[in-house]
């Protein structure tokens, strides 16, 4: 079935988005398969974001783990902070060819927030991003930020206040202005063509490391692992490995104060498949299929759902899923600051909580890459404010 | 057991059954929506006979959900506050049960998709018909996933209710194929809610979906009371009014006063239409 990872997936949208979501879908296709569109995207990647970022390798924590080798991909030096960038880009360069002059997005943390209105800023477009009231307290600096480079941030004072709503709203809004707006969803989430289209975009990250590695070490990875909200960082380092059977995926969920309290955003460790804007995918909810509050430290995993191609890659056990604390984030967050002076995003820290639990365990010749989707600069209010440190 | 010739008399869905004899009189039905449980169970029963009696031909029941995308904030804080009070779908399909066996009114769920797989596809249109529902109106249900629920909703005789918006065009046909009891007409691009006006331009909206379908036609979004109502009413066959009424039962300030203010809103606009 079109859009469909086996069940996962679909379009279960009001009726008033169809004919958007399929004029999408066409443009979308005819893009990537004219090379004006992948050179000039091609083009922004490289001249505007910094790309290709390094695969570095860790060597310091290696050493002090004393396992497997540990590779940093450095999504986090991209521009504007985190992989986000490589997927706005896509669409905005899909939005101007549409002829889009206003653009809308949804954003947790803040980075696709930033990332978007960086986009509508460089090609002068009219940008309205949508954050919960919870995460604009908690990523203030990043709704400066957005405002800076002169985007309209309208908190979304709905439901739980955060990532979920914002997404309800951002949808509702773009029901409302179809005909002029284009909605740059910013993770694998949402209606088909946008878990494909968002995919494709972000795949370079995969792209990358798979070139990177392999002139670095000659093979491909054991193990690549990233962190998973939404899942836009893990399906663009994952996509390209996925018929790599000896490439072991994982990804890591956020279980904020643990897996067994109301308090985790671990989808994939207890969620059941229902249906969360526009597609049938995981999520953590009642028995009555109402969405459940999640949390976590990090904004931009703080959500119930996860992309279904991750839930199709899950049941088919191509992907394994783990979960990381809020402890285990922060503990790795200081970490790799301290040892390899890298002050990671949240999220990414995730990734790299369990990494560290991984590296021991596996021999020194095995390769581990660490996708370090964004940096941490976003974070230090939070963390300060866990430390207990005033500012 | 029925003999075939009593499965052919079977009874009319009341729906049909509404709008035939609507027909017959040159009215325009009357589609009330409430959220059930808003603000509580008990008032909500009582509400549906109040409208029935203020002159309602039709009522649409919200089944509360956390995440309905296409309401606005009226029907969303609704939700909320009937979700708040912990009502259940099992608790809604009693409630409707009691209201069946005091009123012949053609009743449909507005219920989203996520409420429905949870409950279990089968066992809820088995429930639904069980409490005696005539149809459902699902919002983010469009026709490519339709298939599985239109076949389930034929086989326990319960009608899908197509949705049709201005931006479908070409859909019109199609999602009106084998289409049952009415097509609900979204006036608007946009969210449910309360609005001054409409920019869509319905005369030409509506020739466009009867050309596609004989079914009778609801309007629904957006309109705010009798004014609208009147003015859309010569070109559908329904007019559906959610907000408002939702908007209304919250502003008032005890329970008689939901009962008059309702009942009276409903009159008004079912004299102009």
């Amino acid at each position: 079935m079109v859009g469909r990872f086996g069940k996962f997936g679909g379009q279960y949208v009001p009726e008033t988005i169809m004919n958007a979501l399929i004029e999408l879908e066409d443009e979308f296709y005819k893009a990537i398969n004219d090379k004006d569109f992948i050179d000039e995207y091609k083009y922004y990647l490289r001249e505007y974001s910094g790309r290709p970022t390094p695969l570095y390798f860790a060597r310091n924590l290696t050493e002090r783990l004393g396992g497997a080798k540990i590779y940093l991909k450095r999504e986090d030096l991209n521009h504007t902070g985190a992989h986000k960038i490589n997927n706005v880009l896509g669409q905005i360069l899909l939005a101007k060819r549409m002829g889009k002059r206003k653009v809308i997005a949804e954003t947790g943390a803040g980075q696709h927030g930033v990332a978007t209105a960086t986009g509508a800023a460089m090609f002068d477009m009219e940008c309205e991003i949508f954050m919960g009231e919870e995460d604009i307290k908690r990523q203030s600096l990043n709704v400066f930020r957005m405002k800076l480079l002169g985007a309209k941030v309208t908190p979304v004072k709905t439901g739980t206040g955060t990532l979920k709503d914002a997404v309800n709203e951002a949808i509702r809004h773009w029901v409302t202005n179809i005909d002029d707006t284009f909605y740059v969803m910013g993770s694998v989430v949402g209606p088909h063509p946008y878990p494909i289209m968002v995919r494709d975009f972000q795949r370079v990250i995969g792209d990358e490391t798979r070139e990177q590695i392999l002139s670095k070490e000659k093979r491909l990875p054991d193990y690549i692992v990233a962190c998973v909200g939404g899942g836009s960082n893990s399906m663009g380092i994952f996509y390209p490995f996925i018929n790599d059977s000896s490439v072991k995926l994982i990804g890591v969920e956020a279980a904020g104060l643990g897996i067994d309290t109301d308090k985790h955003a671990a989808t994939m460790a207890k969620g059941s498949i229902g249906v969360l804007h526009g597609m049938m995918t995981y999520l953590l909810q009642d028995d009555e299929g109402q969405i459940m509050p999640v949390y976590s430290i990090s904004a931009g995993l703080d959500y119930p759902g996860v992309g279904p191609e991750h839930a199709y890659l899950r049941d088919t056990g191509r992907a394994q899923y783990v979960y990381a604390t809020d402890e285990e984030a922060l503990s790795a967050f200081m970490d790799l600051s301290q040892i390899e002076g890298i002050i990671p995003a949240l999220e990414s820290a995730h990734a790299v909580a369990y990494a560290m639990k991984l590296a021991p365990s596996l021999r020194k010749d095995d390769v581990i890459v660490v996708n370090l989707s964004g940096r941490g600069d976003k974070d230090v209010n939070t963390v300060a404010n866990v430390l207990e440190v005033e500012l | 057991m029925l003999s075939s010739v009593e499965v052919n008399n079977a009874r009319e869905n009341r729906i049909d059954k509404k709008f035939n004899e609507l027909k017959k009189k040159g009215r325009k039905a009357l589609i009330a929506f409430i959220t059930a449980g808003d603000p509580d169970i008990d008032i909500t029963i009582n509400l549906v006979y109040k409208m029935v009696e203020g002159g309602a031909d039709i009522i649409e029941i919200g089944i509360p959900y956390s995440d309905p995308l296409a309401d606005g904030p009226i029907i969303q804080a609704s939700s909320t506050r009937a979700l708040k009070k912990g009502v259940k779908i099992d608790d809604i399909m009693n409630a409707v049960k009691m209201i069946r066996q005091n009123t012949d009114v053609p009743l449909v769920y507005l219920v989203y998709y996520n409420s429905i797989y949870k409950y279990g596809m089968e066992k809820f249109l088995k429930s639904a018909k069980d409490s005696g529902v005539d149809g459902l109106i699902i919002p983010d249900l469009p026709l490519e996933e339709r298939k599985d629920m239109k076949e389930l909703s034929e086989k326990h005789d319960i009608y899908l209710i197509p949705l049709v918006a201005p931006t479908s065009n070409d859909r019109i046909k199609k999602i009106c194929e084998n289409g049952k009891g009415f097509v609900y007409c979204v006036s608007t691009k946009g969210v449910t809610g309360v609005r001054n006006s409409i920019e869509t331009d319905i005369e030409k909206y509506m020739d466009l979906v009867s050309k596609y379908t004989d079914l009778p036609k609801a309007i629904g979004f957006g309109i705010s009371g009798p004014e609208m109502a009147k003015k859309f009413a010569p070109y559908c066959d329904g007019i559906i009014i959610g907000s408002a009424i939702v908007k209304m039962i919250n502003d008032s300030r005890n329970n008689d006063e939901i009962f008059d203010n309702v009942a009276n809103f409903i009159s008004s606009v079912k004299e102009v239409i």
